[in-house]
């Protein structure tokens, strides 16, 4: 079954597999390479070097449930229990005990791929609507254990994580030094998620691009016909589930470290939370990957937007005589920063699925196509010694995505 | 065993609770085939509708109930006719999130414009209650059980009697036949969430009575336990509504009395769903619904 939209379509199989297809996607590459070496060297305030940092995260955990969602078709709006899982790990280990970067980093990601692993099977009984719920009772039971067993997550006090260890080797990104700079934590941190959100690029991208990729998508667009081709059910959707899961709690891990503590949410927050990485991913664009980084650095810092620039958000309405939005409650505004940023979230998830169901990789890759189309057309409209008709659209179209 | 009683009194008002809302859920997916996720907001929005009705604005208990079911009847339609509507025949996942996404909007809105904490809806029975034998019977959980009967029956008469109730369930069967049968399907798809609408009130002043007339922001979240309500019972059938949401209401409310301490916690926020999941591994299509038969 479709989820939203097709997704992907490469003209061959060589095309589609290579790890980055195009010429334009090793150009991307190498800006975004760029951007995350620069940002810090530029951007020196601790306030936005730590939102986009939470990005970061968020673009983990996004890659991670769009592997589930975009490509192996699993609804998932249960997604912020894994990064909460994978937040008490580092708290645990990482913090209280002590143990070093890379091991709470690998360990994180693997009790998250370990209770996606347990909720995979799920899949396989339950399709759809039905499975939609079941993420729901995961999301609740995950908040239902964090907050009843305190000798492990410190119940409703929460637990630091302010303590974990950072460095690797001589690499310590709390006080990361380079080339003769000196960093603060919060630029260190915005070099690790960064690094680790290439780390799980190429980890996704290596595996949609492979027969499991491919298997996921045969599975999203019907199941039952992929298992009768031989795809199996079992493997790929338990395998969809505990990669997902793995990522997502990789990206609370380090998501906690960065606000330095975690408590329970309550369940409402939960469920908030998850369809938040929903709308990252419809917005950004389903079954990308570089979509799912693109959602989650526009959604990501959406919250911390509205709150820095309520200055253009706290005209007065007329009739009610408030202000639109105010900072907090006490403010009195129509709306608070925090809900105006949820009732965004909502609004900008249900615009996409009806207006722009590709999201913004779709209109991308529209724009491309029609750009293509108009250069092969002036190539013939040349060739046979006529002008290009610029305002007819092509029949037969480049409109390779559909 | 007068605990007993008592918490399966409680229980089964709480499981009518969760069938009337479980009946909204199951009239917009016999006609969508989308879990209908903002029927919590629905709840939310009504209770306080009502609210600020017979309160504020001092109308009297009935008529404001009777307008506020008017009210998110039409508000139910307008987000059915602006939002779903030119989603049919679209993945009916894009549906599904679409109503995930107005549960956002609906919360928000409803914590934005009711601000004060402790408000309070007043309804005629209050917290009275009687005492037969030991058990305390709340007046609010006579009127919900009087409620849901009543509602059930209507809803019987109105599936299997009149031309609207016909037309939902010929669109639920079939969409292209009951079109060519000359059926509005678009009317089906309006009635459907003006029901959902309507009966959202019901549920959202019957749980805040129960709950001790306090209005809370969190009545949505409460509200999707009618999903594993739902599910229990069978997606399609409205008798599994009943059979399920007594199901949750007295294991949630048996969870509450005999197991809730110190080192549980809060084991009713998420008894419904553990019942759910053993539900499911043991019979997924629910207790009542019908087996589903999947085509290549």
């Amino acid at each position: 079954m479709t989820v939203i939209d097709r997704t992907e379509f490469r003209e061959s199989l060589p095309a589609a597999s290579r790890l980055l297809p195009t010429r334009m996607s090793l150009v991307g590459l190498a800006i975004a390479a760029v951007l995350v070496v620069a940002t810090p060297l530029v951007v020196e305030d601790d306030f936005w070097m730590t939102v986009l940092a939470n990005a970061g995260a968020f673009a983990i955990a996004a890659i991670g449930l769009n592997i589930l969602t975009g490509y192996a078709g699993q609804v998932s709006i249960g997604h912020a229990a894994f990064l909460t899982i994978g937040g008490y790990v580092v708290a645990y280990f990482g913090a209280e005990r002590g143990w070093p970067l890379p091991v709470w980093l690998l360990l994180a990601a693997l009790v998250g791929g370990a209770i996606g692993a347990l909720v995979g099977p799920f899949a396989l009984r339950f399709r759809g609507n039905y499975l939609v719920v079941v993420t729901l009772a995961l999301l609740f039971l995950t908040v239902y254990v964090v907050e009843n067993w305190e000798s492990f997550t410190g119940g409703f006090d929460g637990a630091s994580t302010n303590s974990a260890p950072l460095s690797i080797g001589p690499i310590d990104f709390r006080e990361l030094s380079l080339f003769g700079k000196d960093f603060t934590r919060e630029q260190g941190m915005f070099y690790l998620i960064w690094i680790l959100v290439g780390a799980t690029a190429v980890v996704a991208r290596n595996l949609v691009r492979s027969r499991p990729g491919r298997a996921m998508q045969a599975i999203r667009d019907r199941d039952i016909a992929a298992e009768v081709a031989g795809v199996s059910n079992v493997h790929y959707k338990i395998a969809a589930f505990s990669i997902s899961g793995a990522m997502a709690a990789l990206g609370g891990a380090v998501y906690a470290v960065n606000l330095r503590f975690i408590s329970p949410n309550s369940p409402i927050e939960e469920l908030f939370i998850s369809i938040r990485f929903v709308a990252i991913i419809i917005v950004g664009g389903l079954g990308t990957i570089h979509g799912a980084i693109v959602g989650a650095l526009i959604l990501g810092p959406l919250p911390e937007l509205v709150q820095e620039n309520i200055g253009v958000l706290d005209f007065t309405v007329p009739l009610l005589d408030k202000p639109f939005v105010g900072e907090t409650a006490a403010d009195g505004g129509v709306f608070t920063a925090a809900a105006f940023s949820e009732i965004l979230f909502g609004v900008l998830l249900i615009l996409f699925l009806m207006f722009q169901p590709t999201g913004i990789a779709g209109m991308s890759r529209k724009l491309r196509a029609r750009l293509a189309a108009r250069a092969t057309r002036h190539d013939e409209a040349r060739a046979v010694g006529e002008i290009a008709d610029e305002g007819t659209e092509d029949p037969a179209g480049t409109t390779a995505h559909e | 065993m007068e605990k007993f009683f008592q918490l399966l009194v409680a229980g089964i008002a709480v499981g009518g609770i969760y069938a009337i809302i479980a009946l909204g859920f199951v009239v917009v997916y016999k006609v969508s085939g989308t879990f209908n996720f903002s029927q919590g907001g629905l709840v939310l929005l009504g209770a306080f509708v009502t609210y600020q009705y017979s309160g504020p604005w001092g109308m009297p208990f009935f008529v404001a109930l009777a307008l506020a079911v008017v009210t998110l009847a039409g508000v139910a339609m307008v987000a059915e006719r602006v939002v779903i509507r030119p989603m049919i025949g679209k993945p009916p996942f894009a549906m599904l999130l679409i109503t995930i996404g107005l549960l956002v909007i609906i919360e928000q809105l409803v914590r934005s414009i009711w601000t004060e904490p402790g408000l309070v809806l007043k309804t005629p029975w209050g917290n009275d209650r009687y005492d037969i034998a030991g058990v305390t019977i709340r007046h609010a959980d006579l009127w919900t059980m009087g409620t849901v009967t009543v509602l059930f029956a209507a809803f019987f008469v109105f599936f299997s009697r009149t031309d609207a109730g016909l037309g939902i369930r010929a669109t639920a069967f079939d969409q292209e036949a009951a079109a060519a049968q000359g059926i509005p399907v678009s009317r089906a798809f309006s009635v459907s969430w003006a029901i959902a609408g309507a009966v959202a009130v019901v549920a959202g002043v019957m749980l805040t009575s129960r709950g001790g007339s306090a209005l809370s922001p969190g009545l949505g979240l409460i509200s999707l336990r009618a999903l594993p309500a739902m599910i229990i019972g069978g997606l399609d059938s409205p008798g599994g509504a009943i059979a399920g949401g007594v199901i949750v209401g007295v294991t949630e409310i048996m969870a509450q009395g005999y197991l809730d301490n110190d080192t549980t916690g809060n084991v009713a926020t998420i008894a419904p769903y553990v019942v759910m999941i053993i539900v499911l591994l043991w019979r997924p299509s629910g207790l009542f619904g019908t087996r589903a038969v999947e085509r290549v």
